[in-house]
Order: C-alpha cells, then sequence, then structure tokens
C-alpha cells in the first residue's frame, strides 16, 4: 500500500523543476499564459513550435493547461486532480496486476503449495487453483511432490570403495529414488535437503556393507542390501522429520575393486578350468564304460552261439584268423631239425624271385620253400 | 490536510519516513527462523523458539513488533543443521589408521544460550558450527581410539555412532544446541600402504582360491577317471567270466588281427616274416598227412 503514495508524488515533484512552479499557480487561471512554463527559456536551442511527444503528452496530461493557450476556455475548472488521477490509475493496475499475480496460484497436480500468512505456516494447498493474499503478506511456496528425485553414487564415474565385514574392499555405485512426502516438514525442518538426502545415503550404505561379506555384496546379498539401505535411510530421514520418502535404493554395481579385479577374474577363471577338465573326464569316462559295454557284448553274442558248437566254432575262428594274418606276410617254412635257417638279415626281407642263390642256401634238401609276397 | 496537498516534498518524506519506520518496527518472523532480541545488546526475549512437537501454525511465527533503532534482533536457524568432518585420519584401538569422514545433525534449541555462548554476533549460526566441528572431531577421535577397527565393521557400528553422539550432546550443550544424531560416512583405509596392502592381501586370497578349485576340478576328474575304469573293469569281467577258456582264444583271435594288420585298422609298422614249422596246427593238413 506504500506505493501509491510515493508514486502519486513524483509528477509534482518533476514538475517543479521549471523555472516557475505550474503548481504554485495551478488554481489561477491563464494569468500564467505568457509566461509558459514549458517554453524554454532564453537561449533555448530547441524552437518553441516544435513540440516534442514528451510535450503533447504532458500538455494532455495537464488538461490543455500548456502555454498555447487552447485551454483557455477551461480556465475555471481545477487542473490539478487529472495528472493525480492519471498516476492513479496507473499505479492501480499495476496493483492490481501484483494482487492477482501473486495471489492465485494454479497448483499442478504433481505439487502441493505450502502457505505461510506473515511468515506463519497457514495451510498446504492442494492442486486447483487456490486464492490467497497478494504476497508480501501471503507467501506460498510450490513443492513437487510426486516427482522422483535420484542421487547416484558417486556421481561421477569414479570408483567408491567401501569395507566389508570381513576387511575386503569393494567397489559399490548405487542409486537413491526419494521423494517428498511432506511438504511442510520438507519446507520447514531440513536446512538442506539433498545434502541431507546424500549424507545419509553414503552413511547408511556404508553401514550395510560393513555388515556384508565380501561375496555376498558382490552377489546374493545384493536384495537384502537395498531394502536394509531403505529402510535404515528412512528411519533416519524420519528421525530428522524430513518429509522425505525413500522411494527405493538399487545398487548398480558392486565390483572388486579395478586394482584386484585380475585376481577375481581369475577366480572365474579357475572355476570353468575345473569344469572342463571334468567335463573332460566325464567324456573319457563315457567312452571307456561305452566300449567295455560293447566289447562284453560281442563277447557274449560270440559266446552264446560258441555254446552250441565249441570245437567247429573255435576251429573256424582260428582258420579265418590265421587266414587274414597270414595272407597279409611274408612266410617262411621250416621243417624243424633238419636245417639251420640262415636268414640275412637284409635279403630276407624280401627274397626277389631271379635270385636263384639265397633260395639255393636256405633250401638244401627238400622242403618247400614258399617264396614271396605276391599272393 | 489541503495544506500538505500543496506541499508534496514534504508529504513524501512523511511517506517515506513512515515506511521506515513502519519497516524498523515490523518483523516477519518465518517458520524456519527463531530470533533473539537485544535491547541495547541485552537479550530481552525470543521469539519462535524451538520447541518439541510443535505444529507448525501454531508456532512463534508471524509479525512481531521491535522498537526501531534500539531493539537489535538475531537470526537463527530453526531447521536441522549440518556440520561435516571431512577426511580426518583417526587412530583406532588396535593402531589401525582410519580416514573417517563424519557428519553431525543438529538443532539450536536454545536461542538464548545460543546467542550467549557464541559472543550475541549476527553470525550466531555459522559461529555455532565453527565451534561444533572441532567438537565434532574430538568426540570422533576418543570414541573410536576407544574401538577396535573391526568394531566399525560389525552390527555395533550404531552403537559407536550413539556413543559419538553422547559425547557431542555433552560437549555441545553450552551451545544450546540439540545434537540430532552423529553418522560415520566414511571410515576407510587411507590411500598408499594401508589400502594397497588390503588389495594385495584381497589378490591373494583369491589366487588361493583359484588354485583350490583347479585342484578340486582335478580331484574331481581323477575321480571320474577311476570310477569310469572300474566299472569297465566290473563290465569286462561279468561277461568274460562265462568262459575264461574261449575268452582267452577269443581275446588271442582278436589280438592277432590286430597287431599283424588284418583287423581293418590301420596297417602295423614294418612287415612282418612268418616262419612256420609245418607242425603248426595251421598247417596240420598242409603236408596232406591223415590226421
Amino acid at each position: 500500500m506504500t506505493i501509491l503514495p510515493g508514486n502519486t508524488n513524483r509528477p509534482p515533484i518533476l514538475a517543479a523543476e521549471p523555472p516557475k512552479s505550474p503548481w504554485g499557480s495551478g488554481d489561477d487561471d491563464q494569468g500564467g499564459g505568457p509566461r509558459n512554463p514549458w517554453a524554454l527559456p532564453p537561449g533555448g536551442r530547441k524552437p518553441a513550435n516544435k513540440p516534442t511527444a514528451l510535450d503533447e503528452f504532458l500538455k494532455k496530461a495537464r488538461g490543455g493547461g500548456g502555454g498555447n493557450g487552447g485551454g483557455g476556455g477551461f480556465g475555471g475548472l481545477p487542473v490539478s486532480p487529472n495528472p493525480r488521477a492519471l498516476w492513479l490509475i496507473g499505479a492501480g493496475i499495476i496493483l492490481l496486476a501484483w494482487i492477482l499475480y501473486t495471489s492465485i496460484h494454479p497448483i499442478a497436480p504433481q505439487e502441493r503449495g505450502v502457505v505461510t500468512y506473515l511468515g506463519r505456516y497457514s495451510g498446504t494447498l492442494d492442486p486447483g487453483i487456490a486464492m490467497t493474499m497478494p504476497a508480501p503478506i501471503a507467501r506460498v511456496v510450490k513443492v513437487d511432490v510426486q516427482n522422483i528425485r535420484i542421487e547416484n553414487f558417486p556421481e561421477t564415474g569414479s570408483e567408491n570403495l567401501m569395507l566389508t565385514r570381513d576387511q575386503n574392499i569393494i567397489d559399490l555405485a548405487y542409486a537413491v529414488r526419494w521423494k517428498i512426502a511432506n511438504p511442510q516438514d520438507y519446507v520447514f525442518q531440513i536446512d538442506k535437503p539433498r545434502e541431507t538426502v546424500r549424507a545419509t545415503a553414503e552413511s547408511v550404505m556404508r553401514e550395510v556393507v560393513a555388515n556384508q561379506t565380501l561375496d555376498a555384496a558382490l552377489g546374493p546379498g545384493r536384495a537384502q542390501m537395498e531394502n536394509q539401505a531403505q529402510e535404515r535411510m528412512q528411519k533416519v530421514l524420519d528421525d530428522y522429520k524430513s518429509g522425505i520418502v525413500v522411494v527405493g535404493v538399487g545398487i548398480k554395481q558392486a565390483d572388486p575393486p579395478a586394482r584386484v579385479n585380475d585376481a577375481f577374474k581369475d577366480v572365474t577363471a579357475a572355476q570353468q578350468d575345473a569344469q572342463g577338465v571334468r567335463n573332460q573326464a566325464q567324456s573319457y569316462a563315457k567312452q571307456v564304460i561305452a566300449r567295455a559295454e560293447g566289447e562284453a557284448s560281442q563277447f557274449d553274442k560270440v559266446y552264446e552261439q560258441y555254446k552250441l558248437a565249441p570245437a567247429v566254432t573255435r576251429r573256424r575262428m582260428y582258420y579265418e584268423t590265421m587266414e587274414a594274418v597270414l595272407a597279409k606276410s611274408d612266410k617262411t617254412i621250416v621243417e624243424p631239425g633238419n636245417v639251420v635257417p640262415y636268414l640275412q638279415s637284409q635279403g630276407a626281407r624280401r627274397l626277389p624271385d631271379s635270385v636263384p642263390a639265397a633260395p639255393a642256401a636256405v633250401t638244401p634238401t627238400q622242403p618247400v620253400t614258399t617264396t614271396g609276397g605276391g599272393q | 490536510m489541503k495544506g500538505l496537498w500543496r506541499h508534496p516534498i514534504a508529504l513524501g518524506m512523511a511517506a517515506l519516513i513512515l515506511v521506515i519506520l513502519l519497516a524498523a518496527t515490523i518483523v516477519i518472523v518465518p517458520e524456519t527462523q527463531q530470533v533473539v532480541i537485544l535491547r541495547f545488546e541485552q537479550p530481552v526475549r525470543t521469539v519462535n523458539a524451538w520447541k518439541p512437537n510443535e505444529q507448525f501454525g501454531r508456532t512463534g511465527a508471524g509479525p512481531i513488533l521491535r522498537i526501531p533503532f534500539v531493539d537489535r534482533l538475531v537470526w537463527l536457524n530453526k531447521r536441522v543443521l549440518d556440520v561435516d568432518y571431512d577426511n580426518q585420519q583417526v587412530l583406532s584401538s588396535d593402531q589401525l589408521r582410519l580416514e573417517v569422514d563424519a557428519y553431525a545433525r543438529f538443532r539450536i534449541i536454545d536461542p538464548l544460550k545460543a546467542v550467549n555462548a557464541t559472543g550475541s554476533t549476527s553470525q550466531t549460526e555459522s559461529a555455532i558450527t565453527d565451534a561444533l566441528r572441532p567438537l565434532l572431531g574430538s568426540s570422533i577421535r576418543n570414541e573410536l581410539g576407544n574401538q577396535p577397527f573391526a568394531t566399525l565393521l560389525s552390527p555395533e557400528r550404531d552403537q559407536v555412532m550413539d556413543n559419538i553422539q553422547a559425547r557431542l550432546q555433552r560437549l555441545a550443550s553450552q551451545y544450546g544446541v540439540q545434537i540430532v544424531d552423529v553418522r560415520i560416512k566414511h571410515a576407510d583405509l587411507p590411500d598408499g600402504s594401508p589400502l594397497d596392502r588390503a588389495l594385495a592381501r584381497m589378490a591373494t586370497a583369491r589366487q588361493q582360491q583359484a588354485i583350490t578349485i583347479r585342484a578340486q576340478g582335478q580331484k574331481d576328474a581323477q575321480i571320474i577317471r577311476g570310477e569310469a575304469d572300474a566299472q569297465a573293469a566290473r563290465i569286462y569281467a561279468e561277461s568274460f567270466t562265462k568262459d575264461a577258456d574261449f575268452y582267452d582264444f577269443y581275446r588271442a583271435m582278436q589280438s592277432y588281427r590286430h597287431t599283424f594288420g588284418a583287423d581293418g585298422g590301420p596297417a602295423p609298422s614294418g612287415s612282418t616274416n612268418i616262419i612256420l614249422s609245418p607242425n603248426n596246427s595251421y598247417l596240420r593238413e598242409f603236408e596232406g598227412r591223415g590226421r
């Protein structure tokens, strides 16, 4: 409300600058005509007969009270209320716009408006259009209660090393999703909400990891860790009366530190190797057993038949085998007792038919010597 | 009145003075702040001081009046504030060096005490934070100095944090402060040799694991092979014991065929010369002798 008088006062102050105050003679008739305040003082460069736009405006503003004498007919009327009214209207429009702008609050569906009257909390606005007192009296802080905010740890891609219960070190990356559950607590209770969430998350996650062994943290314990972290974070934030609800904690990555990663990979490789060796043994086993079964059943089949006619079968098998064996070999038949066989180490390998000496040496007597691999 | 209208400068000045006076007299206290009013530097009262279980809207927030130019206001945050303790080295009771990162959350619950303790400057809030930081540090150092490192990596970590909070609360009461919570963010091995050692230990532990796994694999493989051999032997024996004599004969025949390359397999290396006696069973009929 204090703006209004300030605004209305301004034109008089401005107008007081001309050499002779028009306000001093404002109520008089056009007596001041010849001493027109708007005419430039002598020596002014600008001719009086070329009024600028500002001059025109001011003339109009002053109700034609200018020095042209055109308004002389209204000489009896006081002219002073007119400019004041104009300024009043202007100020009124500005004030009205201000009041409208600051007292109508469209609240989007995902928002709530926390209203304070002269600093004191008075209520929370639900979605829709709401009216309050204008700005210096009532203030509305809009809070987005549905937007789920995500905090990533670590913020950059660097390592985030943590100690596990068995004093090993793990590189953990995780994200916390949170939103505002209670707008007034969120606005009034916590100094730096986001920093609070981050600090709480870091502290809680380390505490949770410190209660897990490395092997559990690397794999099977993850879901449990996420739940624990969420639960504990919520408890801490409730203790602060922060009005924040933790929607979820997600472990994005749980790895051994880069510097020992090779050793960890080697464990995986060893598992593969061991499995490989086992597989080889399995295939050997399959092979050996299959062969045994095959041979055994072959023997069984033959034996079944052999039992029916042992002597003949035995003989037949013997001949067949000998036939097959001897057909592929060089053969020498020697009558025992009569001769000492002399076998040239070289020549005996394959005695050529065209050389008569060798057979002569070998066969001094009668026995039949069959030589040749021709068969 | 009309005379005043004729003197706009005077009017303007009067309005201005009025506004200044009003502004100096009426102060709006928001929900998030509490105020200590000092009259000639003597604290006279507090406004919107923290009380447990307050309902917003029924606190002391709102417009208040003061005597212009006489009353001075000291603003204090009413919200939960924090003080950090970053990257300090602490020695645990088993002489392990730790790098600790912790924070305390606190609230100014006795603004008068807070203002008195910090010399009633307008910077009370940051002065309190600055005063709490070393207190937090010494609380952490004292508590962790009495605990072995392993405690921090166990469920007793909670207890340790509670102990630190209790220590800090004792020290911080003189500032009119309530410690809401103390939490250890990091308690890690410092960079450099302690971390390297720990990583090396992890690596060797894994190597041991890898070697064990490989050895176990070998062992399993040998057991599998042995079992297979045993089973094969059992199968052979079951079958062949039906007639050991025939097995001997049958197997000999197979063996001959194989040895002399007559079983369709790869030809044996080296040629074969066979010297037979006519008395050989195979040649029994060769010389035409009757049976």
